[in-house]
């Protein structure tokens, strides 16, 4: 593989440029974008062991770029022109089979566009596949998922034991940190985007909720799911999050606001902020090399100009299990149209209402069902009021906590992305599901307040594995939290991403 | 609150999910532990407050009822499992 010179001269192998360099360098006529996009597919043939990516599609990848460099010919280049990404198998991408991570949706092929897709492609970009998550986006570790586990490029000191990239997000993760793509698109419900970018090194941003369209997404809670990028660098996600956000008459949660220039906030400074550190994040049992982070975060932000003020939010704790009624109750509602009729597996049965029941006992892994259940549960005769209402109230105020912060004259808040670094593959199947499900327990109040949440890479722990730090936002100021993360980015160093054990 | 087998089986109905036998009881053991965790919200105080309907306050967005797409019926039964005439097949559902 060719060398490709960046813009101070050094020369490094394609894969190794961040987004925006391999937007000058395209530009520049360093490297051709079927150059750039041959790099990519070639990394993904040797790094098959990491299970990142569902369906290669590198026919298509190649016509693309191509097409690319015929604009860059004609002096007409887009934004995200030749640029390889991979696309999270959640979002419907015509003529390409869409699964969701599901055995149910195997031979889906959407004749239509996802918003957010169509958005990069009016942009540019290319498509090197679509990337592996938690079934229908339900998990966060990426071991839920049909069509295998996603493995970390992560690997603790010394260890050859497989970690897991998080999730749901899992395969967009490992891609971006294995540099498998320049960029990936991932959504965010209860943390999966954050979490698995927290994970992995990487940069994941879940913008505030109605930020991006959600048409054409595969929908698990309709209230809590949003679209946005993980990439290697706060810059790239800035410029991701650019093209990919927008309105959209076809989403009625979609706000009518224009998209701010997100790359000119990056290098806006945090001087005269304030930020926030809620008390009520500092939970027992916390590593103290996460409290170690926390605390250099907010020294950072402090040495760069910020001021740092302590808040509380006092429905935190409620967060996590209020989650636990509202995302499988809206999920149940949503995951009832895979019953055989129209689309996917279809299983026969004595009679339809056997259909219906085989085919999705046949179709849905064991996660998925057991949301699905609860779900139907907490919305069922006689506990609706008890448990989703309550749910509910709830909800209301955990966002007023968050208003009334942000009232006070608090601009971000700074807290841990997760509880501990990546585990390893099989190491929280017990029996208990909510032993996996304390690893959104920091990222959940952003879904369920409707705000946008950032994750950006801060310290290695003493395994040599990746540590992130979360920045939470007001509502519709993405621009804030890409400013302070690229404080924390600059402060903290680029994290080294891992050498390639699978090469 | 928590769940006994009879009301796993109703719920696995309500939901249109086959259950084997084999899988009520390790199933009413992972209900009854993510009902346990939750279980921790009755103690919030919610009097006067309102359930949250809108995530971001919006106004709800209105158009003209008039025809703007459609006519592609071919497209819209492409992934079916089965198919006649642009209909959607399944086993019978009324006697």
């Amino acid at each position: 593989m060719r060398a490709v010179a960046r813009e101070d001269g050094n020369s490094v192998d394609p894969n190794e440029l961040t987004l925006a360099e391999a937007r000058d360098a395209l530009k520049a006529k360093r490297i051709s974008a079927r150059e750039l996009t041959q790099a990519h597919l070639d990394a993904m043939a040797k790094a098959r062991a990491l299970n990142a990516y569902i369906l290669e599609t590198p026919d298509r990848a190649l016509a693309m770029a191509d097409a690319a460099d015929q604009k860059f010919a004609a002096g007409a280049a887009r934004p995200l022109e030749g640029i390889p990404l991979g696309i999270k198998d959640l979002f419907c991408t015509e003529g390409v089979t869409t699964t969701a991570g599901s055995k149910i949706l195997e031979t889906f092929v959407p004749h239509y566009e996802s918003a957010v897709s169509a958005n990069l492609w009016r942009d540019g970009a290319v498509m090197l596949g679509k990337l592996n998550l938690d079934e229908f986006a339900m998990g966060s570790s990426n071991e839920t998922s049909a069509y295998g586990n996603v493995v970390s490029p992560w690997r603790r000191k010394g260890s050859e034991a497989q970690l897991v990239p998080g999730g749901s997000s899992g395969g967009s993760a490992a891609a971006v940190a294995a540099r498998l793509c320049l960029g990936a698109t991932a959504t965010d419900t209860g943390g999966s985007i954050r979490q698995p970018a927290a994970f992995t090194g990487t940069v994941g941003i879940k913008p505030t909720y109605g930020r991006c369209s959600r048409w054409g997404t595969v929908a698990f809670a309709s209230s809590l799911d949003q679209a946005g990028p993980i990439a290697r660098t706060v810059r790239d996600c800035a410029i991701l999050l650019g093209s990919m956000a927008g309105p959209d008459a076809r989403d009625t949660t979609c706000v009518d606001l224009p998209v701010p220039d997100f790359e000119a906030a990056v290098s806006r400074g945090v001087k005269g902020l304030t930020i926030g550190i809620p008390k009520e994040y500092r939970v027992d049992g916390m590593p103290p090399e996460i409290q170690k982070l926390w605390d250099d975060g907010a020294a950072w932000l402090k040495d760069a100009g910020a001021t740092i003020r302590e808040i509380s939010l006092p429905h935190t704790s409620s967060a996590l299990p209020a989650y636990y009624i509202v995302a499988p109750a809206e999920a149940s509602s949503n995951l009832a149209r895979y019953d055989g009729v129209r689309y996917g597996l279809r299983v026969p049965g004595k009679d339809i209402a056997g259909m219906y029941e085989n085919t999705r006992a046949a179709g849905f892994g064991r996660e998925v069902k057991r949301r699905i259940m609860i779900g139907t549960y907490v919305l069922s005769a006689g506990y609706y009021d008890a448990y989703y209402v309550r749910a509910q109230k709830i909800r209301t105020l955990i966002k007023r906590d968050f208003e009334e912060a942000y009232a006070a004259g608090i601009d971000a808040i700074l807290t841990p992305a997760t509880p501990s670094s990546a585990f390893g593959i099989g190491e929280k199947a017990s029996a208990d599901p909510v032993e996996m499900y304390l690893n959104d327990v920091f990222t959940v109040t952003v879904n369920m307040a409707g705000l946008p949440g950032i994750a950006v890479p801060a310290g290695i722990d003493g395994q040599g594995l990746p540590l992130g730090l979360q920045l939470i936002g007001r509502p519709f100021d993405e621009e804030t939290l890409f400013a302070v993360a690229q404080v924390i980015e600059q402060a903290a160093g680029r994290t080294t991403l891992p050498e390639p054990w699978w090469a | 609150m928590s769940v006994d087998e009879k009301t796993v089986r109703r719920i696995a109905h309500l939901a249109r999910i086959a259950v084997t036998d084999d899988e009520v009881g390790p199933l009413q053991g992972e209900l009854n532990a993510i009902l346990a965790f939750v279980e921790q919200l009755g103690a919030i105080d919610v009097s006067g407050v309102e359930p949250m309907t809108s995530v971001t306050p919006m106004a709800m967005k209105k158009r003209e009822d008039v025809v703007t797409e459609g006519g592609r019926a071919a497209d819209v039964v492409a992934n079916a499992p089965e198919t006649e005439d642009n209909y959607f097949l399944v086993p019978k559902v009324v006697e």
